[in-house]
């Protein structure tokens, strides 16, 4: 009883506080150029599945948060974009931020801490960002990743679900990899539900939808990105490595997908899944088959019965076939490459899973 | 060696350094979590012992060195420090120093600065994105693989079915920024010192690229140096005892 105690005062140190409505929607450069269709499903779950109110601003821009980690971009500089950002947000009468970048809430969340620390620092980013275009800003009540947001309406979209995480044919739940992105928790754990050591905010929706976690030794390896270490053709060597070493970690667990809350996470465990493939011969899923990876935009509309190809996953290098048959899911394959109007693209070739 | 300023007390001056070193006792637990470690000749713990023993003539050698541009700013080494210090903040201020004295360009890893300059920086006073769908050349990324080759040639049909607002106003995925947005970015670039930062890039990338004896442009990627700077690797950085 005492042990069961003290592990729910721990644990009680790592809930944080989510706004329920009323959000202002900071879009990821990664995420909207790689995956459109997620952004796009997470305004539609909750502006017509939820009924809740998101504002989205045309003058928002990039936070700079790649420069700033790829060291081009002074730190005063960053503080003072993310100052315009809150501006907007004000201007606009909002007070709860929602971001879908998981680099841009490392950012949020460091810039805050420091002004917290640094108070100097606050009222010389408020006479920078003034000096450059008259605006003012509020420090935002609450600042929650999108994977947050979707993490604390997870039953209500559980209880609105057309398919579980089971696999249709065995009866047996999904055995899923979840990836958090290094600069969700790691920096600041109190920012990110259930801190760096046990990150809930996906396996959370993993368990409310029917799936099984797998727990593997390299869980909390970095993707890989590494920003310079990517963005330079000669580093990539150190992107590609690291991904590898969390792949073969994962592989004797035989997962089903991986679900990612960082879009830069997903798109390279994507991508270099093709590069180990071409420049090796070696694959991490069953049978020689890749291991499809999705953003939990893609996972909650594959859950509440949206069409997969209107979210994106045919966009993915590795193709997502093999899971959406054990979901029960019906594949319409002469739909997937088509325009909205209905007509016929071109279909991409030498894909991986087709 | 010339006569110096002491570069610790400079490193003082950034918020990062000041708030990434506390009091390091050497445990090596940043080491034994960093993924840089891991594959480079790489130890983050050396590097904050450097620093911490203020010897001036050691951390201008690291300033000068490709060692402190092997991190990949995971942060990992944050989470992990029993003594709350973090390295990653150690080597961002290290690497800002480095570039403010344009020691970048002594290292063939340090020299890989100008190329981010000309890709991700380009890209935010041009397009007011990091990145963006049209921003990633197939030619620099083959590891996109064939499906991203095939979206730059569909881009306007992918975007569309999937609600995206390529090049569009209002509001929506990749839409154009407006250029007033854009012009408030570059002020802020030029009242917090982000512009001067990218011409200091830029003015000891073009000393080094003559030195070099490479063809320089002042502007693009279609130049010798850049085309160096974002290619070559001497395959002297790796940690050979790691499989």
């Amino acid at each position: 009883m005492m042990k069961n105690e003290g592990k729910k005062r721990i644990w009680s140190d790592y809930q944080k506080e989510i706004a329920d409505d009323h959000f202002f929607y900071v879009r990821s450069c990664i995420r909207q150029s790689f995956f459109p269709g997620s952004e796009q499903f997470f305004l539609n779950l909750m502006r017509k599945v939820l009924g809740k109110d998101v504002y989205e601003d045309p003058a928002h821009t990039t936070c700079t948060g790649i420069g700033y980690h790829s060291d081009i971009v002074p730190a005063a500089t960053i503080m003072t974009v993310v100052a315009r950002h809150f501006a907007l947000m004000k201007e606009a009468g909002y007070k709860n931020l929602a971001v879908s970048c998981v680099t841009s809430f490392g950012l949020y969340t460091e810039i805050l801490e420091t002004w917290k620390h640094f108070p100097a620092e606050l009222e010389k980013t408020r006479e920078y960002l003034f000096k450059a275009t008259g605006r003012e800003f509020d420090i935002p009540e609450n600042v929650a990743h999108a994977s947050d947001i979707v993490y604390s309406f997870r039953d209500q979209i559980a209880a609105k679900a057309k398919i579980k995480l089971v696999n249709s044919i065995t009866g047996e739940p999904l055995k899923i990899v979840e990836h958090i992105g290094c600069h969700y928790s790691k920096m600041f754990p109190k920012s990110g539900i259930g801190g760096a050591e046990f990150p809930h905010v996906l396996s959370g929706m993993i368990d409310a939808w029917g799936g099984e976690v797998i727990d593997y030794p390299e869980r909390r390896h970095c993707c890989g990105f590494g920003f310079r270490q990517y963005l330079v053709q000669a580093n990539r060597g150190y992107s590609l490595s690291n991904t590898v070493k969390k792949f073969n970690s994962m592989k004797p667990y035989k997962p089903d997908m991986i679900l990612a809350n960082c879009p830069g996470c997903t798109m390279f465990m994507d991508k270099w899944q093709y590069t180990a493939k071409e420049l090796e011969g070696i694959t991490f899923g069953e049978k020689g088959e890749s291991i499809p990876v999705l953003t939990y935009e893609e996972l909650a509309g594959l859950v509440l019965g949206m069409n997969p190809w209107d979210l994106g996953l045919q966009y993915h290098m590795v193709q997502s076939e093999p899971l959406l048959r054990k979901l029960g899911v019906e594949i319409n394959a002469s739909d997937k490459y088509k325009t909205k109007d209905g007509k016929q693209m071109p279909v991409p070739q030498n894909l991986i899973n087709v | 060696m010339e006569k110096q300023e002491n570069l610790y007390e400079i490193l003082m001056d950034d918020i990062r350094f000041e708030e990434g070193l506390k009091a390091c006792m050497n445990c090596g637990v940043c080491t034994a979590i960093c993924p840089a470690a891991e594959f480079y000749d790489y130890d983050p713990r050396k590097i904050v012992d450097t620093v911490q023993r203020r010897d001036n003539e050691e951390i201008n050698n690291l300033l000068k060195s490709d060692t402190i541009w092997y991190c990949g700013e995971c942060m990992s080494c944050k989470t992990r420090c029993p003594r709350g210090n973090t390295p990653g903040f150690v080597i961002m201020a290290l690497r800002t120093l480095s570039q403010k004295l344009g020691y970048f360009t002594e290292s063939e890893k340090g020299r890989q600065q100008f190329a981010i300059k000309r890709t991700v920086g380009d890209n935010i006073f041009k397009y007011g994105y990091c990145a963006a769908t049209y921003a990633v050349n197939p030619d620099l990324h083959p590891e996109q693989g064939p499906v991203w080759e095939y979206i730059l040639e569909n881009t306007d049909e992918v975007f569309e079915r999937l609600g995206g607002q390529l090049n569009g106003t209002g509001t929506g995925p990749l839409r154009k920024i407006p250029k007033e947005a854009l012009d408030e970015i570059k002020k802020i670039f030029d009242v917090t010192g982000g512009t001067e930062f990218f011409e200091l890039i830029e003015e000891h990338s073009k000393r080094k690229a003559a030195e070099m004896g490479l063809q320089f442009e002042s502007k693009g990627i279609d130049n010798e140096y850049f085309n160096e700077v974002f290619t070559c690797n001497s395959g002297n950085h790796n940690n050979l005892e790691s499989d």
